[in-house]
């Protein structure tokens, strides 16, 4: 029935030739978003003035340099050991050190003693990485995600090298409410701020329905408009859980965004980064 | 007692400014300058008629808003102590200041010293006894309730005593976050680790007369609903729960709250409760039914907020009809004058229009 409403539209526009009305545009998930009334307007003077004096402001005043603690949770296994190696080769300026036995909140006065700016807890569940805990270190914000889908460099379908010690460029897609934009603006304090062009590579965290894609390319420019690209690198996916003002702390901390089942996910067309 | 716009809610955030909501249009106005230095710690009323309100800042200075004028009239400067404040009242046209360190400063008019009292340090919340304003109750962390009396400053009325060693036989640590006095002369708090105490100062028991559970996320605001059985609590993941205090159980949970909830209001006559949080949103929810009325995004985290009470929800609504109404009448002359040309057709319409 289906079939001969689309082949008798079909002729009809064909008939019709140049006078046809424009085709419609189908109706996708991203097409019906809800409105979030958070979106952030370029313009907007007070959220502005609220990113420019956050805990970000000395990264983006160019005061600090960020340096990066890696970490993973208690006892390691072999994928973890391999995706953290692999994650500090294309985060410059990260060192990575593993955990036995001690406490994160003993660790943190010793990080920002040590003039670290950012420290990642990778978390494991039986042998793959499943959580990631990126925390800005003076006192900043704590984000808590969801990591699934990881895939290790050999698994990558690629014939590319590996990546080189250039610092990357950075892109941000789609972080549009109030609180994409801050989340968006911790990874992009994760990275040194001038990237090294000669190094052509890029990393990207791409937002869509509330999921981030973290991917590492190289481009080449072939010609004017044409790029050819060589993905390098681990590729993973998050999913913010929460957001914490302050460092990470599961006891006494106070949440600026939680994600509650019940209550979110109620409407599918509603996405909150 | 009307304020230009008719602002129904006044709500502090941690840049700096002062923010009025009128919930009939929702939409928000700032007043003061935008500055993180200043953020806003605690609110207060100036005096009873709800026109004037003293802003207290992590600057160290308190300013007096006039609402009726929509600007700061007036400002002063409170060193002493050490860290933000936490709280502010207000006594016989003096203005009494709490801050982080324990100092309790009473600031008269005249420019006389300022009465001290000295509650201890690690204070998270000071609050005034509304009906016997000089009394005054002070908890934080590692510094259980207390309550002071303003004429007796050497010493505290009273002093509560922590609860009995746990089951592991050990210490329960002491975290006040925010605490509210009942009209029978008891006091409530709400702690860090998760519990609700009910002390009551005119009994010989020093040890919380009823103390309650609530969540897994340390509790940081406490608001009273008209009737007092029941007290409603926020948590720092975004419950609110109203919390019967006779029994301890919850009653009611009210959800929407994404973030931390820093402060919490009811209104004394209607079933509303006023919530804002980190989550930088203002909501409004009904009481006894617990769905949500309002909602206001507000751009900045908010601290605090204080709900006018003298505001007439329905006094608003009834601006929109008269200018319809003046347009139904002029209406009616209008087909007057044409009724005696064509009068089939119009009876219907006039009908119509005079039955609203």
């Amino acid at each position: 029935e289906k079939l001969a409403a689309r082949k008798k539209r079909k002729k009809e526009r064909e008939a019709l030739g140049d006078k046809a009305p424009p085709k419609a545009v189908p109706k996708t998930i991203e097409n019906q978003r809800v409105y979030d009334e958070t979106t952030v307007d370029p313009n907007d003077e007070e959220v502005a003035f609220d990113e420019a004096t956050d805990e970000f402001a000395p990264y983006f005043n160019r005061q600090t340099v960020p340096k990066i603690l890696i970490t993973t949770s208690d006892r390691p296994r072999g994928r973890t050991v391999r995706f953290c190696e692999q994650l500090s080769t294309v985060i410059p300026n990260s060192h990575v050190y593993y955990r036995r036995g001690l406490a994160l909140k003993r660790i943190i006065p010793q990080c920002i003693a040590r003039d670290f700016t950012d420290l990642i807890v990778i978390n494991e569940d039986r042998k793959i990485p499943n959580g990631l805990v990126l925390s800005h270190l003076p006192d900043g914000p704590t984000a808590h995600f969801r990591m699934s889908s990881v895939r290790l460099r050999k698994e990558i379908k690629r014939k590319g090298k590996e990546p080189t010690e250039h610092i990357p460029e950075v892109i941000l897609n789609n972080f549009t409410t109030r609180l994409g934009h801050s989340v968006g603006r911790m990874f992009a304090s994760l990275f040194p701020h001038d990237p090294q062009f000669i190094g052509r590579q890029v990393a990207t965290f791409h937002n869509q329905r509330d999921y981030i894609f973290f991917r590492f390319h190289r481009y080449i420019f072939k010609s004017e408009k044409k790029v050819g690209i060589q993905e390098l690198g681990p590729r993973f996916t998050l999913k913010l859980r929460s957001l914490q003002k302050g460092t990470f702390d599961s006891k006494f901390g106070e949440y600026e965004w939680i994600h509650k089942r019940r209550e979110m996910d109620m409407n599918r067309r509603k996405f909150h980064l | 007692m009307a304020a230009p716009g008719g602002y129904h809610v006044w709500v502090g955030a941690e840049t700096g400014a002062l923010k009025g909501v009128n919930l009939r249009k929702k939409q928000a106005t700032n007043f003061g300058v935008l500055n993180r230095g200043g953020g806003v710690c605690a609110l207060c009323w100036g005096g009873p008629d709800q026109s004037e309100l003293l802003v207290a800042s992590l600057d160290r200075s308190v300013k007096l808003f006039s609402t009726e004028k929509g600007k700061f009239t007036d400002s002063w400067q409170c060193p002493g102590g050490d860290g933000p404040f936490c709280g502010i009242a207000t006594h016989d046209s003096a203005i009494i200041t709490c801050v982080e360190s324990g100092l309790i400063r009473v600031w008269r008019q005249d420019g006389t010293e300022p009465l001290e009292l000295e509650a201890g340090g690690g204070l998270c919340r000071m609050r005034q006894d509304p009906v016997n304003q000089q009394r005054l109750g002070t908890g934080g962390k590692e510094n259980a309730l207390k309550v002071w009396d303003l004429e007796r400053p050497r010493e505290p009325v009273f002093r509560a005593k922590n609860v009995r060693n746990d089951w592991l036989d050990l210490r329960v640590p002491i975290w006040d976050r925010d605490l509210q006095f009942l009209s029978s002369g008891k006091i409530v708090t709400c702690t860090a680790h998760r519990q609700i105490r009910v002390y009551d100062p005119a009994s010989p028991q020093r040890r919380p007369v009823m103390e309650a559970m609530f969540g897994e996320a340390p509790l940081t605001a406490l608001a009273l609903p008209p009737g007092e059985t029941s007290v409603v609590v926020g948590s720092a993941h975004g419950d609110i729960a109203v919390i019967d205090l006779r029994k301890g159980r919850v009653l009611r949970c009210l959800k929407g709250v994404s973030g931390g909830v820093r402060a919490l209001q009811c209104h004394p006559l209607r079933p509303l409760l006023a919530s804002c949080g980190l989550d930088r949103c203002l909501r409004l929810h009904h009481l006894g039914q617990g769905h949500l009325l309002h909602k206001v995004y507000l751009k900045s985290r908010l601290t605090s907020l204080l709900l006018s009470t003298h505001q007439d929800w329905e006094t608003e609504e009834e601006e929109p009809p008269p200018p319809l109404e003046v347009k139904e009448e002029d209406e009616d002359a209008l087909w007057d004058a044409m009724e005696t040309v064509a009068t089939a057709g119009n009876r219907p319409k006039k009908r119509k229009s005079s039955g609203l």
